[in-house]
């Protein structure tokens, strides 16, 4: 039980740790909201005036999942600039919880930048459903789960942000499908199940090998 | 590490491709009774579908590679993931140029997105290729390996999650047209089919066996030059 708790408390400090830079450079989340408004604002100019809103729900997830790409990017960069990630890793914690943490700041990041999407969405296209809402939620999770990992592994390459969108959108495709059925099919328990199901899995592995990859 | 040219693994395995493949090629063109619905062209079945599954089988085999990597830290682990995982690319872009050419004969398309397959290798091959990105862009060392070795294992996981994707997908992208119910296969073209499956392997295996020897006199020549410089 002490060891949960401590492990919580690693967990707590490191996500901490995270939204107070974002609090004090603020960075990455104003980024993010201009962003995913300005890619809601394309998008309209980029459907046809017959188009139905059920497209427009369909590119409300992709602003959503580049969105979350941008902020993705920039997830490990203090981490690099500082040069902080050897000292994390010598920190006498686990090394998941570095990832758990830095995926729960993504996480708000990502719910930030909804709180504006959804409302813009609805005010330029069509009013969101609640089966919607809770497909992001469930997004989120996903997203965060496998984005962290994968920003991680980026931020030691030489491509850096240029590679980050080509690991991530293959594993992007399950979560857009979840996330699309769940917005614009009338049975929308299977693909939120599905989206349960993914962030599961993904959480797990990622979880289990993340210590793998920002090891020396 | 054996640096011998010599490789008479190898050498049997491609020889029983060669023997197997070509054994059912033959068999696929003059012995197998033609498909009642599909005719001549259903015989591109007896290629497609055993080369597909010589690519799961690549994946599976560089994950069981990468797993091992992660478990025991031996680093001849990672040249044998990865070229499973090039095995299992080039499989997978066979993959995809023999489905497409079924579906241009029988739909008298290239492309069909309710084609649960192709669709699946297609975000497999893009996944795939950004594993080599990820690589190349990596300094070699155990770091690389263990992160290739990670995105090895993602691969495998995301092959039944897509393909679960895939199927939900096909409610709200495109109406199923194309049902195929079960194999109903005669006798002997499951015979065939087994061959085929059977030499696909070997020669997937063969080419493995190659590559890897490959690329192990490239690792030691770069030591050697490395040591002498």
């Amino acid at each position: 039980m002490a060891a949960v708790t401590h492990y919580a408390a690693d967990v707590a400090a490191l996500a901490r740790k995270d939204l107070l830079i974002e609090l004090r450079s603020r960075d990455t989340v104003p980024a993010m909201l201009l962003f995913v408004v300005s890619a809601l604002v394309v998008f309209r100019f980029s459907l046809p005036a017959d188009a139905s809103n059920l497209a427009a729900t369909g590119l409300l997830w992709i602003a959503v999942i580049f969105t979350a790409l941008l902020g993705l990017t920039r997830a490990f960069v203090p981490e690099r600039e500082q040069r902080l990630m050897d000292a994390l890793v010598l920190s006498p914690c686990d090394r998941s919880a570095i990832w758990l943490g830095k995926a729960l700041s993504v996480v708000a990041f990502l719910v930030l930048a909804e709180a504006i999407a959804l409302p813009a969405f609805a005010l330029f296209f069509a009013p969101v459903s609640w089966e919607t809402a809770a497909a992001f939620a469930l997004a989120d999770l996903g997203i965060a789960a496998v984005g962290t990992l994968l920003a991680a592994m980026a931020a030691v390459t030489r491509a850096r942000e240029l590679l980050l969108p080509l690991l991530f959108l293959p594993l992007a495709v399950p979560i857009v499908v979840g996330g699309v059925g769940a917005s614009v099919e009338p049975d929308p328990a299977r693909y939120l199940a599905f989206l349960g199901l993914y962030d599961l899995l993904f959480a797990i592995l990622a979880w289990a090998s993340f210590e793998y990859v920002v090891t020396e | 590490m054996s640096t011998s040219l010599r490789n008479n693994a190898a050498v049997a395995v491609a020889l029983a491709a060669a023997v197997l493949l070509l054994t059912a090629i033959a068999l696929a063109l003059y012995w197998a009774p033609n498909d009642a619905d599909q005719g001549f062209s259903q015989r591109i079945f007896y290629i497609h579908v055993p080369v597909a599954l010589t690519a799961y089988a690549c994946f599976g085999w560089g994950a069981w590679k990468a797993l091992r990597l992660l478990w025991t830290r031996e680093a001849r682990y990672d040249l044998e993931s990865y070229t499973a995982v090039h095995m299992g690319v080039i499989f997978g872009v066979l993959t995809l140029v023999t489905g497409s050419i079924w579906a241009r004969i029988s739909w008298g398309v290239w492309w069909s997105w309710s084609e649960r397959q192709l669709v699946l290798f297609l975000i497999l091959f893009l996944f795939y290729s950004a594993y080599f990105m990820l690589r190349y862009s990596t300094d070699p060392g155990p770091r690389r390996a263990r992160m290739s070795a990670v995105y090895a294992l993602f691969g495998v996981v995301l092959i039944p999650i897509s393909f679960l994707a895939i199927r939900l997908a096909e409610n709200f992208i495109h109406p199923v047209v194309f049902t195929r119910d079960g194999p109903q296969m005669a006798g002997s073209m499951f015979f065939v089919f087994c061959m085929s499956l059977a030499g696909t392997l070997a020669l997937a295996a063969a080419l493995y066996l190659n590559e890897l020897a490959g690329k192990r006199l490239d690792e030691r020549l770069r030591e050697l030059r490395e040591a002498l410089a």
